[in-house]
């Protein structure tokens, strides 16, 4: 009987198909402490929202610093663009020339800004920043609504702009 | 005895070329002659480089110290082992201040067993070690429009370690990978968070979960405790500072395999995912910044890579690439690793340019620049893995071309 319990702890716990056994069953809280990864289908968003107008607010306070002012200047290639821009001599990757999904765009602002202080910013902060600078690239509207439905589905410009690895080409 | 004059002689020669080498020798004269009579520094716990030994990586200037780079002064460099302190570096918020015995990696997603691994668990497995460079995509980013002028600004982000550490696939399979597990993203534990995704082919094949660099611990600018190695892929994707690995079905499209490390094309498209390093090489010896005492013997030396496989073969070219010759390939080689090429070589004393090409074990033959451009234009940005070429000047000092 005892050895049915153990085996059945051990089953449940994840130690038993282990060949060396040293690591330790994670929780699902332990997972949920650390998986902050999103997918382009919208996985891994959590609940909140945001809107264009509410971001320009958070924008001011702790993005404009580095950014500029509606995200023209601070850095040195900006948010705002199109496709258009990609070609020629000078091309300019911004969020609205380059980037393909509009799910990275909040993924990385919850990872990594603001620069000095990343992962300080609520969801709904994230939510409300990702639609102001979606809407600085006219992507989406003032008032629209983001959230872990509608954000996969927003479409960016450059969404096919992007091929896979064709090397070696050159020989 | 005669052994032993030439031996002294070559000394002299290597001494002379050392120092005429040099391209910013203290040179005041002070250095004390060997003093027998007095006593040298005692032991010590943790050793330190000659104080006549000055090395150092180059910090790119940027406009912030924790998202930057520093490389490797690869003119410098013997053999093919890279000093850990002088191994490249490229952070994107800085260097995280990471506590072993508290440190853990994740494994979750799309296992059958979601885990946990402590430093000290995952160093009871089975582990390897091996010699595999690292090299950043973005390496030789000037030499699309503007050659730098040393070794080290052309080409310093890249460098090569012994690195320990156990299998990737061991802890996978510890986990049990479902089917549907085709990705796997991989975050760090640095304040941005960094992550990548890496297809589970790759994961399955050569991957390493490293905590040893050089016969030592990571150094923290490296990862310490715990980085992924990722053989012969660009550096972005070698995880530093690693503590989560979600097993999933498709890329997350982070930011760091979209709106950069991408490859811009002439029509406007993009290359995604573009992971290997091709073959590449750089003459160390005699390279940019450097001078050459006369003409004469001078032994030409370098660094050949391939992020897939064995370097084969290193042609080197003293005419200005009208003729090539094969240089020797220090043995034993190692696959996606720095493999050291030397030519012996007499300097007429007229002014030429020098330049290898390295060819990898898939029969793939370093191009020019031109024949990267011809392709991809100049706005690539990343994966500039063309020859480089320095000139060496009638008075014996070396430029880019």
């Amino acid at each position: 009987m005892f050895r049915i319990a153990l085996l059945c702890l051990l089953a449940a716990t994840g130690l038993f198909a282990q060949k060396f056994g040293v690591g330790k069953a994670a929780s699902p809280d332990e997972i949920a402490a650390l998986d902050i990864a999103v997918s382009p289908d919208g996985k891994g968003l959590p609940p909140g929202q945001g809107t264009a107008a509410e971001g320009a607010k958070v924008y001011e306070t702790q993005c404009r610093e580095c950014h500029g002012p509606e995200g023209k200047g601070g850095d040195e290639t900006g948010f705002i663009g199109t496709p258009a821009d990609l070609k020629g001599d000078k091309p300019k990757k911004t969020v609205g020339s380059y980037w393909p999904y509009a799910t990275t765009l909040w993924d990385y602002i919850n990872r990594a800004m603001p620069f000095v202080r990343p992962g300080t910013l609520t969801d709904d902060q994230v939510y409300s920043v990702t639609a102001y600078i979606l809407h600085l690239n006219g992507i989406v509207g003032e008032n629209d609504t983001l959230n872990a439905e509608t954000l996969p589905k927003v479409e960016m410009p450059n969404r096919n702009g992007f091929v896979p690895d064709p090397r070696p080409d050159v020989k | 005895m005669k052994d032993a004059s030439s031996r002294r002689g070559f000394l002299a020669l290597t001494t002379s070329l050392g120092a005429a080498l040099a391209s910013c020798g203290g040179g005041d004269g002070g250095a004390p002659a060997e003093a027998p009579s007095r006593l040298g520094k005692p032991v010590s716990s943790y050793g330190e480089r000659s104080r006549f030994s000055a090395e150092r990586r180059f910090i790119a200037p940027t406009k912030t110290p924790e998202q930057a780079a520093s490389l490797t002064p690869l003119q410098d460099s013997e053999g093919v082992i890279t000093p850990s302190a002088l191994h490249f570096e490229r952070h994107h918020s800085g260097i995280p201040d990471l506590d072993p015995s508290v440190h853990e990696l994740l494994l979750h997603g799309l296992v059958e067993r979601p885990l946990r691994f402590s430093m000290d668990a995952l160093k009871r497995m089975p582990s390897v070690s091996v010699i595999r460079f690292v090299e950043c995509s973005g390496n030789s980013r000037s030499e699309w429009s503007k050659p730098a002028p040393t070794a080290q600004m052309s080409s310093g982000m890249a460098s090569c370690s012994e690195w320990t550490g156990v299998p990737l696939r061991t802890v996978l399979d510890e986990a049990g990978l479902k089917p549907e597990a085709k990705w796997l993203i991989c975050e760090g534990a640095d304040a941005c968070r960094m992550a990548r995704s890496l297809p589970i082919e790759k994961a399955l094949d050569d991957c390493l979960l490293v905590y040893g660099q050089n016969g030592e611990a990571l150094r923290p600018e490296q990862g310490y405790p715990l980085r992924l190695l990722v053989p012969g892929w660009e550096g972005n994707i070698n995880v530093k500072w690693l503590r989560v690995l979600k097993a999933t079905a498709g890329p997350s499209e982070t930011r760091d395999e979209t709106s950069k490390y991408t490859d811009l094309m002439p029509d406007g498209s993009s290359r995604q995912f573009t992971f290997a390093m091709e073959a590449k090489s750089v003459i160390t010896t005699p390279s940019g910044g450097q001078a050459l005492p006369g003409p004469g013997f001078l032994e030409i030396r370098g660094l050949a890579w391939s992020g897939r496989g064995l370097i084969e073969k290193v042609e080197v070219s003293v005419d200005g690439g009208s003729t090539w010759e094969v240089a020797q390939l220090q043995e034993p080689r190692f696959p996606k690793a720095f493999t050291r090429f030397r030519l012996p070589w007499s300097w007429s004393g007229a002014e030429t340019t020098i330049q290898s090409r390295a060819t990898d074990e898939t029969g793939y033959i370093q191009p020019t620049v031109q024949e990267l451009v011809a392709v991809r234009g100049t706005e690539s940005s990343y994966h500039n893995n063309g020859v480089k070429a320095w000139k060496v000047l009638a008075d014996g000092s070396v430029t880019n071309v």
